[in-house]
């Protein structure tokens, strides 16, 4: 098992105390990548983080489907019929999945819409707004994903194993997140880390 | 000593008619709580007070404390219990924390960091509640409330006015002001009024001042609320040029 | 402005804003909802904040804030009443009426929908006409009823008879055979004096006949020896609890005994008040009480001087307007002030600080009856009757899979079985000891006994036999307590509307373990957090249910792992309908076969084989994250 210390000191990137690498695929569903965004901002401890796991499906190394992996990592919410195909490729490959940020933990700003009719808002948005082209119509090209009446968390959808809130999660909360749970404990966020904005 | 009891091992005094809750507050030690303010009488609805009292369950806001007294608080039992009634909360209501001006000085939040709450867990009724936003000084924004009934006491208690009640029944419970059109503005509010203050989600916003302090910056950014507990009361509200200035910057 | 029919309303009520809730529903009476206009001059004649009006107004399912159609229809939906088939009642009336339950149709004439059980199961399927009780419904009645409403005829001229409510007394004992006169019982208890009588009570060992089983000899000296301005007896007629028609029995045949019990507690504690609080589902019932009130009146027997033995003692009655939390006895005492009915922060009790902020005593319709009788043979003879923790004896309201169902009066430590024989039950799967808020027995516990040692009870004695789907008994609770939480404390408040929310996602057969363990776990929070009996209660049959009866949870489970508690293919019927597509991928199915055929997928190249060895991820503890 890895220490903190191990994983933290980014000049002796030693593989040796790890056998095989785990494998993380991630996703942004009905999300900004802004999650994304903030992993990359772990910085230079990606280096040992790479010691430890290889990416599977992921925008960073643009594999379009997962294979089995150890660990999943989910951004974004579940606000149409592709989102709901993908998360489940996810968890069923995934032996453990994670939420990631506000959206994937409660629907985000995207649910905000989920007090409204969404057949109102389509007729809205493509046909009666301001600003629409004469005979602008609601999309319906069947390479479109549809959309669901309402936005949903993803715990709503299939079973997730953690929660990491956060508008973003800050590079430290994925980071502190990440070595705890690969060193296989219970993920802790303590003051300062633990954000919902 | 006589007129003392034990918080977690911990030997607080009391008064005589003082509740554990009261007596704690004096003596800087944290009970998690959403519907109790040291300025008026206690509620008891929201539950997060909850502790243990010779292994009986009690509301520390509501039950006298008594010399000898054995209290459990910060227990893993009690703070699991607390985590589900935020949890509850949550759902119950539309909270989206990162586009909410309360950010950072709500104790809704703050409560739920302190319980170390990861997810909301159950699923969300997402309920539909149109904001009010008729009034020029102040926005109310139903979406988060929690139903701790703190701004009816003060509209009531010290005001003097009773704008606001709670009307209806279990989950159909909303807050309703005093006007028959329902309106903030056709009633007597004012946002000089005690119960402007004493929000602790972000129901009752003051215009034009939401974002003096930036995200990152306010009251449970800098500290727990374990740490902050009831010592910041009321909020102090900027001035409305700094308010001005500081949102140009 | 209040209109002059409203001034009437006002000014028989002495414009006293502890009226309120009397006003409300007055008011309401003459155009069958309360518009704006109609709260805000009740507020500004009684000069309370309108706020405080529409808290009330809206906190009662009787009372309506919003047009409710000249003729409202609420069928009684205590799982008795389901058992009789009014859910089919119900979607032909509305049928017949071109409506949706829960709807006001088109023209405002009519709505229908369904509330809490009347009172009724003994003689149900029961159905609420404008507040007026109608039992026994066929599918005859509800062709009647429809051509009634069509023709718009006044709820008042519809056939008397329909109106007609049974008594169905199957087993008379001490009290049900008391062979007392009107006055007698009172007559005794002026002989005997307060402090004797006090006495007499604390010999018989007299429990609260409600379901708490409180000393009643306690509570009255509490209250007695409590200083105040003035004392009171609350009489709780709220009889809410599903299954429970006792007190409608003994308010119907035996209502002298109760006002006797009445005014021997008025006597016994220093009161010349009192108030029974009729839930609003017996408002047949009022006038009847009234005039006997007032005949006895007449005949020295209540008000002032009674006998001619210089106490004085009268009583009001108060409507409530359905609300169950109303049976607790400090929601009561609010709703009796004109409030919302939420239970106060207890202490101070009653006792001390009651209806007023003045020492009161509440107490059920059946422990004051008992009292009465009390007062006639004394503590000693009472006591006699029973076990020697539970003295007297118990009226039991019988319902469900029994032949004879009705009341039963039967001395304490009766088994379940011997009442079970006597209502003619057979191939009993289980019984409710205490209707919704109790626990539920099996075949294995009929061999217990009905006292507060044993199997403690209010009465509400539900039978159902094997043919019964004991889940389908669990939701009908659940959605009961969802529907009657007052909303005040949190964890009653939305516990009850989740629980509701996982039963509902199991019937909709999208159930998995987890949700069985999701119900476990409110149960845990909601007994011990909740402010008041109702949460406090609300989760024991359905636990006791979980553990007798798991396979019929079990049957509703549709897959081992997480399932979502929406149809995801419904959740894209509007989309579809604004796109006009239905190609596959305009579909949806469900998780358990996406997951399968995703598992079974064939991965390219190793990826298998170079998956580590599963790390440490630990599962999270029960009743932790997540």
């Amino acid at each position: 098992m890895m220490a903190q210390e191990n994983l933290n000191d980014t000049s002796s990137a030693s593989a040796a105390a790890t056998p095989r690498k785990l494998k993380v695929a991630t996703v942004s569903l009905a999300g900004c990548f802004g999650c994304h965004m903030s992993f990359l901002d772990i910085d230079e401890r990606i280096l040992p983080l790479l010691e430890l796991v290889e990416f599977d499906r992921s925008p960073i190394t643009d594999i379009k489907h997962c294979g089995p992996c150890d660990i999943g990592l989910i951004e974004g919410g579940v606000c149409n019929a592709e989102n709901v195909h993908v998360l489940r490729e996810f968890r069923a490959n995934c032996k453990v999945l994670i939420a990631l940020g506000a959206c994937a933990v409660n629907g985000g700003l995207p649910a905000q819409r989920n007090h409204l009719e969404l057949a109102d808002i389509l007729q809205m948005v493509y046909r009666t707004g301001h600003g629409l082209a004469v005979g602008s119509a609601i999309p319906n090209d069947p390479e479109l994903p549809l959309p669901l009446n309402q936005v949903h968390p993803v715990h709503e959808v299939v079973k997730i194993d953690y929660f990491l809130p956060g508008c973003p999660p800050s590079g430290d909360a994925i980071w502190a997140f990440l070595t705890q749970h690969i060193e296989g404990k219970d993920p802790a966020l303590g003051h300062g880390l633990l954000h919902y904005d | 000593m006589n007129d003392s009891f034990l918080l977690d091992g911990e030997e607080i005094p009391f008064t005589p008619g003082q509740t554990v809750m009261q007596a704690a507050a004096s003596a800087g030690k944290y009970i998690p709580h959403l519907c109790w303010h040291p300025d008026f009488a206690a509620h008891g609805s929201c539950k997060l007070c909850t502790v243990k009292i010779g292994g009986r369950f009690a509301t520390a806001c509501t039950v006298r404390a008594s010399a000898g007294q054995e209290v459990e608080n910060r227990t893993e039992e009690l703070d699991a219990k607390r985590r589900t009634l935020l949890q509850l909360l949550f759902v119950e209501g539309n909270h989206f924390c990162p586009s909410c001006e309360k950010s950072g000085d709500c104790a809704l939040q703050a409560t739920a960091y302190e319980m170390g709450m990861l997810t909301p867990h159950f699923d969300h009724f997402y309920p539909d509640r149109p904001v009010d936003a008729s009034h020029p000084d102040v926005l109310l924004e139903f979406n988060r409330c929690i139903m701790c009934e703190l701004c009816v006491r003060a509209s009531r208690e010290v005001d003097g006015k009773d704008v606001f009640a709670l009307a209806g029944r279990g989950t159909k419970s909303h807050l309703i002001v005093n006007s028959e059109t329902g309106r903030l503005a056709d009633t007597d509010f004012a946002s000089t009024d005690r119960a402007a203050e004493v929000c602790p989600v972000g129901v009752i916003l003051k215009k034009r001042v939401g974002f003096a302090v930036p995200i990152g910056a306010r009251t449970y950014d800098l500290n727990p609320i374990s740490a902050v507990g009831t010592k910041r009361e009321p909020q102090a509200a900027p001035l409305a040029n700094d308010a001005h200035e500081k949102e140009a910057g | 402005m209040a209109t002059p029919e409203l001034e009437r309303i006002l000014a028989r009520h002495r414009r006293d804003p502890l009226q309120l809730l009397q006003i409300l529903i007055e008011a309401q009476a003459h155009a069958g909802w309360l518009p704006p206009a109609t709260l805000s001059a009740i507020a500004e004649a009684l000069g309370v904040p309108r706020a405080r009006v529409e808290s009330t107004a809206s906190f009662y399912s009787f009372l309506h804030t919003r047009p409710a159609g000249e003729f409202r229809i609420l069928f009684s939906d205590n799982i008795t009443d389901r058992m009789l088939g009014n859910q089919a009642l119900m979607k032909a009336l509305c049928d017949k009426l071109w409506l949706e339950p829960g709807k006001v149709s088109e023209d405002g004439l009519v709505s229908v929908d369904t509330t809490s059980c009347t009172g009724m199961c003994d003689q149900g399927p029961a159905v609420l006409a404008n507040g007026r009780t109608i039992t026994r419904v066929t599918p005859e009645r509800i062709d009647e009823i429809a051509h009634l409403i069509r023709r718009r005829v006044p709820v008042g001229d519809w056939p008397p008879e329909r109106f007609h409510v049974e008594d169905n007394i199957r087993r008379r004992d001490v009290l049900l055979d008391h062979g007392l006169a009107p006055g007698a019982a009172l007559a005794a208890a002026l002989d005997r004096g307060a402090t004797s009588i006090l006495g007499e009570i604390e010999r018989s060992a007299l429990r609260g006949c409600g379901g708490a089983g409180f000393g009643s000899d306690i509570k009255w000296r509490s209250c007695r020896d409590a200083w105040g301005d003035a004392h009171y007896v609350i009489c709780n007629a709220d009889e809410g609890e599903p299954g429970t028609f006792k007190d409608r029995v003994l308010l119907a045949s035996y209502f002298d005994m109760v006002v006797d019990g009445m005014c021997i507690a008025g006597m016994a504690i220093g009161a010349n008040k009192g108030f029974i609080y009729l839930r609003g589902e017996y408002r047949y019932l009022l006038d009847r009480l009234e005039t006997r009130l007032a005949q006895r009146r007449e005949q020295g027997l209540l008000g002032r001087n009674i006998l001619g033995r210089g106490f004085s003692f009268d009583i009001e009655i108060h409507l409530g307007a359905g609300a169950y939390i109303c049976g607790e006895e400090s929601a009561l005492i609010e709703s009796l002030e004109g409030k919302p009915g939420k239970p106060r922060i207890r202490p101070p009790f009653p006792v001390t600080n009651g209806y007023r902020g003045q020492p009161t005593t509440v107490n059920n319709v059946e422990t004051l009856a008992l009292a009465a009788l009390i007062a006639v043979h004394g503590g000693e003879w009472f006591r006699a009757i029973g076990t020697p923790a539970s003295t007297g004896t118990k009226l039991l309201s019988v319902s469900g899979d029994v032949e004879r169902p009705g009341i039963y009066e039967f001395p304490f430590g009766v088994t379940v079985a011997e009442v079970l024989e006597a209502a003619g039950a057979r191939d009993t799967q289980a019984v409710t000891s205490a209707g919704a808020a109790g626990h539920c027995l099996a075949a294995d516990d009929f061999g217990r006994r009905i006292a507060f040692e044993d199997v403690a009870t209010g009465g509400s004695i539900m039978v159902f036999d094997h043919s019964r789907d004991m889940f389908e008994v669990a939701r009908n609770f659940l959605h009961f307590f969802a529907h009657e939480s007052c909303g005040f404390c949190t964890p009653c408040r939305v516990g009850t509307a989740v629980n509701a929310r996982l039963i509902d996602k199991l019937a909709a057969d999208r159930g998995s373990p987890y949700d069985l363990d999701e119900m476990a776990k409110m149960h845990r929070l909601m007994q011990g957090a909740s402010h008041c009996g109702l949460g406090n209660t609300a989760t024991i049959a359905l636990h006791d249910m979980l553990a007798k009866f798991r396979p019929a949870f079990e049957r509703r489970l549709h897959s081992p792992e997480y399932e979502p508690a929406f149809d995801l293919d419904a959740a894209l019927t509007q989309a579809r309908r604004m796109t006009g597509r239905d190609d596959a991928g305009a579909h949806l199915g469900d998780n358990r076969e996406a997951l399968a055929e995703e598992r079974s997928r064939p991965h390219g190249g190793t990826a298998a084989a170079t998956v580590a060895p599963s790390p440490v991820t630990p599962a999270p503890t029960k009743d932790l994250q997540p």
